[in-house]
């Protein structure tokens, strides 16, 4: 099946294997940003089938994994209120707040529901009229410009019950935090290629010159994580650290121009907390003063939230690629899905769900790095 | 409650509640869909029961009504009986059109037709509107099982060769297309189908059929994940020898979810041991219904309890059964 097949072909991806093997004459870390990427890896054993020389670092690119928890603590209450219908990708249902999760605010006669677009959200307002409708704005810029067509679409429908709980994050700044820390080991990046095939690859470059790090626009399928691991290794030996477009086929340089417009109109950037990282500085988005009405932050006081993190959990180390999921001590036994400590191991792109989902009889790791 | 998606939740909410609140009274019950009981004179009955909370209430391929028949078939079916009778419940919501109800009851006259079954007893309440989406079915079933067959996961052994009889993940595309207004290039029917004709196919090769599974909600993931636990057994196969025909395999590439996790409801997975492996394949094929069967992998003596996956790169993953329901993610 065209996109599917030959993204998938054994006989290729040895032969990238086989680069990659024969171009590495040092030890590289390569971070993967997107979770996208990183449970692709995971569930193909890409990281198993590598040179022992190439080791790949699981990113921050989770955005379910990075939205604040006084963010969902704010979305549980908010799910909580008799007259709202609230509104979420299903990936947010299972993150753990500092209480429970919006399956939990479900499953007590909350009316939550899961929708696949922002825009079955504003439907769903036209629809009920003598409801809130709320949706959930989570993501990178790849979710970003539908939901800003939501809320602009919402405005010229007059739609006065629509508004939306805004958390985005943005790639380039957590990369910059990421190349600014004292324990990064990063020495190349894969980009996550759908935030790149909304914002163009113009970003980037500024990054790459600044801290001397190849950074090389990869996609999600097998053969796509391993050709950009090849080009990225490929710029490491020869000392280039450039912008590289491996992900052609949906990412042009300028990106999605139409939908940066719509960004723009309704979208400002803001600081952001990360979840288990903390405040970097400019990396969210928030509504724009024009469409203050439809914050769902300004709409609904939910009064004081107090909020708390389980002391043991690490998740803020696995974001930052400091430690794998499996060398935490809570990994598999205290902490699963069905008992998750942080989003990471709830998330279909966190990195502990994906260790966990694809290899966990492999013997634990804990001890290897204290 | 998020205990309804065949998936994990479903399984805990057994063991954890209904079991030890039913105490010795379910003393004899086991993990099954069906549970077969030896009468005084030798004979053994299989007995089976599910309830059918489908939305919509009519889909490409099929309706309530013929899965709440061939449900409890093919759960009979799956302990090798060849079924007999079946009961069925119905919970109304007021306001249900009669028209809908005909269409549904005429369906399931023609599906107990299909399936070689009669309807015998049954039983109609009505609950006010909005509590109830239009129809809820049960149907309850009974079936003698054959001389000889043991059909049961705890008989799963190493070396056993695993079989699915067809394409994947037809069933639960077709109807989330249709709840959620999606499409896919060509429409997608449910696979909806009574699969006794096919088991009773498969008994006249070889009696001596291991195990038996429908691989329904939950997908064939949550049937292998749960013989590989029932008999403590680790199970191996090839992603590509999966049959996943290309509208689900788009379906779930756009969605972001796994074609072993989606829903089936005409096909079964079977565990036979390796030498009469052939001829169980060959006999299948020549069925309707069984046309598309392959071997997709076998038993092993390794990872006891879990099932393995070898991707196409050549590397291999654990396969979980779904946590609840499957849900699409971000992006």
């Amino acid at each position: 099946m065209r996109y599917l097949d030959e993204f998938n072909d054994p006989v290729l991806a040895r032969s990238l294997i086989e680069q990659i093997a024969a171009a590495a004459t040092r030890p590289w870390a390569i971070m993967e940003v997107c979770g996208g990427q990183t449970h692709s890896i995971i569930r193909n054993g890409i990281d198993q089938l590598l040179t022992d020389q190439i080791e790949l670092i699981h990113g921050p690119g989770c955005p379910v994994c990075v939205t604040p928890l006084e963010m969902i603590d704010r979305a549980l209450a908010i799910a909580a209120r008799p007259n709202v219908i609230f509104t979420s990708f299903g990936d947010m249902l299972r993150v753990p707040g500092s209480r429970d999760d919006l399956f939990s605010v479900k499953a007590r006669g909350g009316d939550v529901r899961i929708v696949y677009s922002p825009l079955d959200a504003v439907a769903l307002a036209h629809e009920h009229p003598d409801k809130e409708v709320v949706f959930f704005g989570v993501g990178f810029e790849t979710t970003a410009p539908a939901n800003a067509m939501a809320v602009f679409q919402a405005r010229q429908r007059g739609l006065v019950n629509f508004s939306m709980l805004v958390s985005h994050v943005l790639v380039p700044q957590a990369i910059e935090a990421l190349m600014t820390s004292p324990t990064s080991r990063v020495n190349g990046f894969l980009a996550a290629g759908h935030v790149c095939s909304v914002m163009g690859t113009a970003q980037y470059r500024p990054l790459a010159e600044r801290h001397h790090v190849p950074i090389v626009v990869t996609g999600f399928e097998p053969l796509d994580v391993l050709d950009g691991i090849r080009r990225c290794v490929l710029q490491l030996e020869a000392g280039r650290a450039e912008v590289e477009n491996a992900y052609p086929r949906a990412v042009s340089d300028e990106g999605n121009v139409h939908a940066q417009q719509m960004l723009a109109t309704v979208f400002e950037q803001c600081d952001r907390q990360w979840r288990g990282i903390g405040m970097i500085p400019q990396s969210g988005w928030r509504l724009t003063p024009e469409f203050a009405a439809f914050d769902a932050e300004r709409r609904f006081d939910v009064g004081e939230l107090t909020v708390s993190e389980p002391e043991r959990c690490r998740a803020g180390d696995v974001l930052q690629g400091v430690l794998k999921p499996d060398e935490c001590e809570c990994f598999a036994t205290e902490c699963t899905p069905r008992t998750p400590m942080g989003a990471t191991m709830v998330s279909s792109e966190g990195a502990c769900a994906a260790y966990y989902q694809y290899r966990r009889l492999d013997p634990p790791k804990v001890a290897r790095r204290g | 409650m998020g205990h309804g998606g065949g998936g994990q939740m479903s399984a805990e909410l057994i063991q954890h509640l209904f079991l030890p609140a039913f105490g010795a009274a379910a003393s004899s019950a086991t993990p099954s869909d069906s549970h077969v009981l030896t009468l005084a004179n030798g004979q053994r009955l299989a007995f089976s029961t599910d309830t059918y909370v489908v939305h919509p209430l009519f889909f490409p391929g099929g309706n309530i009504g013929e899965l709440a028949v061939y449900g409890t078939v093919n759960d009979l079916a799956m302990s090798g009986a060849v079924p007999l009778a079946l009961s069925t419940g119905f919970v109304l919501e007021e306001g249900l059109e009669m028209d809908v109800l005909g269409r549904i009851a005429t369906a399931m006259g023609a599906a107990a037709t299909t399936a070689g079954v009669q309807l015998v007893t049954g039983d109609t309440k009505v609950v006010e509107r909005g509590h109830g989406d239009g129809v809820y079915i049960n149907t309850a079933g009974i079936g003698l099982v054959p001389e000889g067959v043991d059909i049961r996961p705890e008989r799963a052994r190493p070396g056993d060769v695993v079989i699915v009889s067809g394409e994947i993940g037809l069933h639960g595309i077709a109807v989330l297309s249709l709840r959620e207004g999606l499409e896919f290039g060509t429409e997608l029917r449910s696979d909806t189908a009574p699969l006794n004709h096919l088991v009773a196919a498969m008994l006249v090769v070889c009696s001596d059929i291991h195990v038996l599974r429908d691989p329904t909600r939950g997908g064939l993931a949550a049937s292998l994940c749960e013989i590989a636990e029932t008999a403590q057994v680790g199970i191996e196969y090839d992603e590509r020898s999966l049959p996943v025909p290309e509208a689900v395999r788009a379906a779930c590439g756009f969605l972001g979810l796994d074609p072993i996790h989606v829903a089936n409801e005409g096909k079964l997975v079977a565990f036979v041991a390796p030498e009469h492996a052939e001829s169980v394949l060959a006999a299948m094929v020549a069925t309707d219904l069984g046309r598309g069967a392959v071997v997709i992998g076998r038993v092993v003596e390794e990872h006891r309890g879990f099932v393995v996956a070898r991707t196409r790169l050549g590397s291999t993953r654990i396969v979980d059964r779904p946590l609840g329901e499957q849900l699409p993610r971000i992006c």
